[in-house]
């Protein structure tokens, strides 16, 4: 389970403040809030922009840039599902649907419990042991509809 | 007290490897075997993961694939003397998939603990850098273009010119950025060696920063990785506390520290400009260039930008010679390329090797053909925008210029193996999917382009106008080849293409009628 504080805008100050000082701070700032609340919240624009000395629409700009950043927290459980060549190679793209169409969500979907998260990935390196995912920090290879369901089961236990 | 050694890398971890370590120190302990476990980088063996070793008098020897509920009767079998079992596999070097090999990158990586400095200088270790910093800057960056050592991220350049560019450039501060995005499919040489030997990385960075005078250097690694993540940080704290990083590396008077920064699942952050606009801590757009990172880099100075697998040969270049490693290899292609043989194959895993391979020689035999068992129909080299090769060009050896002549790229050296199960048309789409999900926006052919191309796609795929929608698909990637900015939009056509030439059968009208 990945733990994480509800949003607090003192706290979130401190840590923008914390990696200031770094040359590039943003990405190191923006990890490092996602770190602490499990997203980048509304809040987060205007705070960096103001340590930084940026707009927030460049701050927005960065946030909504990459993948890695949420702007609403995910569920208990994130499961990152590889859908890179090698491990479609080895069934990847049915493994997925299956589980999408049995869970009744979509790519970055959340289960209606607040469970579990679903998201793509493009690459764990884990190309020679595919399919692989990465549910929350495990590592899993070599996956069937079977071996999915049981490292599922565990983490929802 | 035995030593036994199992990886941590994360491919053994995801298959299990954890839980083979606790059974196996927990049953040591049940039946007073004096045990002692270390953790390892992987050999590259992936299909043998988790793989045992036992170090006895005659070497290490190994035991593949062990699950923990094989723990019990390896005892049995008196494993911890090297004892005879069914998952055996004798010396590890012996074993056919290792011998073959020349390890010269991937020298100690399965073989050392990954963050012991002792491990580390006991087999050639900081050896390059020592005579880095007795020959000099000049002397340095001539041994790298003698050694005609190529960027192995995938564009080829010569590494031993791009220092001495950034060596020439007039600047207050210099940078040296390893590019650790390893964000193509079927490539995980970077973060093996970043989670199995860690210290190489760092030496090849402490060189290159002596060579072109820079102070200060980035590891720019991707969030997929956490777990080569945790590994570097700790080998970063264990070398600046022995001074091989800080104000004075080995009293040699040069300064250079390394920091760690980590990604946000960006595949295009792997285009160097657009990697550097990422540290500097922007949206990750491309640039134009020129002005070339070399010139005008990180914060504008002088950067040299090296992928992982370009530095870690570094130190085995200044140790044992440019000639040496020029010795291997063929043609422009010089020294090793650590090939990664992935997807639908038997034995997949990290095969190091001279160039000069013929594509046949390393899906068949060295990867044993497909897991499935099925003929192989189809070889995508060089990652998510590399072309499709068919088994009809298995006589392609490999070596920059050969792909280059049929089309292809070898780019980081992955090679996805696919049984005749395969759709083309489908991972045609897929190639176009991709690049619209991952396209920086900047250019216009690669970010409507890629969109367009999956709704063209579609089409085909559907059955809709066929020849029509073929031939506008060839032109949409006639035009992303030549008219985007980077290589995210200027190399998906070839996927694309690649798989429209070889395998029109794919696309055809009737195909898709069929598939409906």
């Amino acid at each position: 389970m990945l733990e994480a504080n509800p949003w607090n805008d003192a706290r979130a100050e401190a840590i923008v403040n914390e990696h200031a000082g770094l040359e590039g701070p943003m990405l190191p700032i923006l990890h490092a809030l996602q770190h602490e609340f499990g997203h980048v919240g509304e809040a987060a624009a205007p705070l960096i922009a103001n340590a930084l000395n940026l707009t927030r629409a460049e701050v927005h700009g960065v946030i909504t840039f990459y993948h890695d950043f949420r702007r609403e927290p995910a569920g208990r459980h994130v499961l990152k599902l590889c859908r890179g060549e090698a491990c479609q190679s080895m069934g990847s793209e049915a493994l997925a649907q299956d589980l999408l169409a049995r869970l009744g969500i979509d790519w970055h979907g959340l289960t209606p419990d607040g469970e579990l998260t679903v998201e793509p990935v493009y690459c764990l390196g884990l190309c020679a042991c595919s399919p692989a995912a990465l549910l929350d920090d495990e590592v899993v290879g070599r996956l069937d509809a079977e071996s999915l369901a049981e490292a599922l089961d565990a983490v929802r236990a | 007290m035995t030593r036994i050694f199992i990886s941590k890398d994360a491919a053994a971890l995801a298959l299990g490897a954890d839980k083979v370590a606790v059974k196996i120190a927990a049953e040591a302990e049940a039946r007073g075997a004096a045990v002692e476990i270390i953790r390892t980088g992987s050999r590259g063996m992936v299909f043998l993961e988790p793989l045992v070793e036992v170090e006895t008098a005659a070497g290490r020897i190994g035991y593949g694939s062990v699950k923990a509920s094989d723990v019990a009767s390896l005892f049995d079998g008196g494993f911890t003397a090297g004892g005879a079992h069914a998952l055996g596999i004798g010396k590890t070097e012996d074993h056919p998939f290792f011998a073959r090999q020349n390890r010269l990158t991937f020298a100690r990586c399965g073989i050392i603990d990954p963050v012991s400095l002792d491990d580390y200088a006991g087999m050639a270790g900081w050896r390059g850098l020592r005579r880095a910093i007795e020959i000099g800057p000049a002397a340095t960056i001539a041994e790298v273009a003698k050694s005609g050592l190529r960027g192995r991220g995938g564009a080829g350049f010569p590494t031993g010119i791009k220092w001495k560019t950034v060596a020439d450039a007039p600047a207050d501060r210099r940078y040296i950025v390893c590019n650790a995005d390893e964000g193509d499919s079927g490539t995980f040489a970077d973060r093996m060696i970043m989670e199995g030997d860690p210290f190489a990385l760092i030496e090849g960075m402490a060189i290159a920063a002596v060579a072109v005078g820079a102070s200060k250097g980035y590891v720019y690694l991707r969030s997929e990785y956490p777990h080569a993540a945790r590994t570097f940080q700790q080998a970063l704290e264990i070398a600046r506390g022995a001074r091989y990083l800080g104000s004075d590396i080995l009293g040699s008077g040069h300064a250079f520290d390394i920091e760690l920064r980590i990604g946000a699942g960006a595949y295009v952050c792997g285009e160097e400009t657009s990697l550097l606009e990422s540290l500097e801590g922007k949206r990750g757009v491309v640039r134009a260039k020129p002005p070339l990172p070399a010139h005008k880099g990180l914060f504008e100075r002088p950067t040299v930008v090296n992928n992982v697998l370009s530095l870690v040969a570094v130190p085995t270049i200044l140790d044992r010679g440019g000639e040496f490693y020029a010795g291997f290899g063929m043609g422009r292609s010089r020294g090793t390329m650590p090939l990664q043989i992935a997807g639908n194959v038997r034995f997949g895993g990290l095969f190091e090797t001279a160039f000069g391979l013929t594509l046949g020689e390393i899906v068949e035999e060295i990867g044993g053909g497909t897991a499935s068992g099925l003929p192989v129909r189809a070889v995508q080299c060089g990652g998510p925008l590399g072309a499709y090769f068919p088994p009809a060009f298995f006589d392609t050896p490999f070596d920059y210029e050969a792909f280059a002549a049929r089309d292809g790229l070898i780019g980081h050296g992955g090679l996805v193996v696919f049984d005749d199960t395969v759709e083309m048309a489908k991972m045609a789409r897929f190639a176009m999917e991709f690049c619209a999900i991952e396209s920086c926006g900047k250019c216009t052919p690669c970010r409507i382009g890629s969109t367009r191309g999956v709704e063209v796609m579609e089409r085909i795929i559907g059955g809709v106008k066929v020849d029509e929608n073929i031939a506008l698909i060839e032109d949409l990637c006639q035009t992303m080849k030549f008219g985007s900015l980077c290589a995210l939009g200027g190399l998906a056509p070839y996927p694309v293409l690649s798989a429209l030439r070889h395998f029109p059968e794919d696309f055809s009208p009737r195909h898709a009628l069929a598939a409906e």
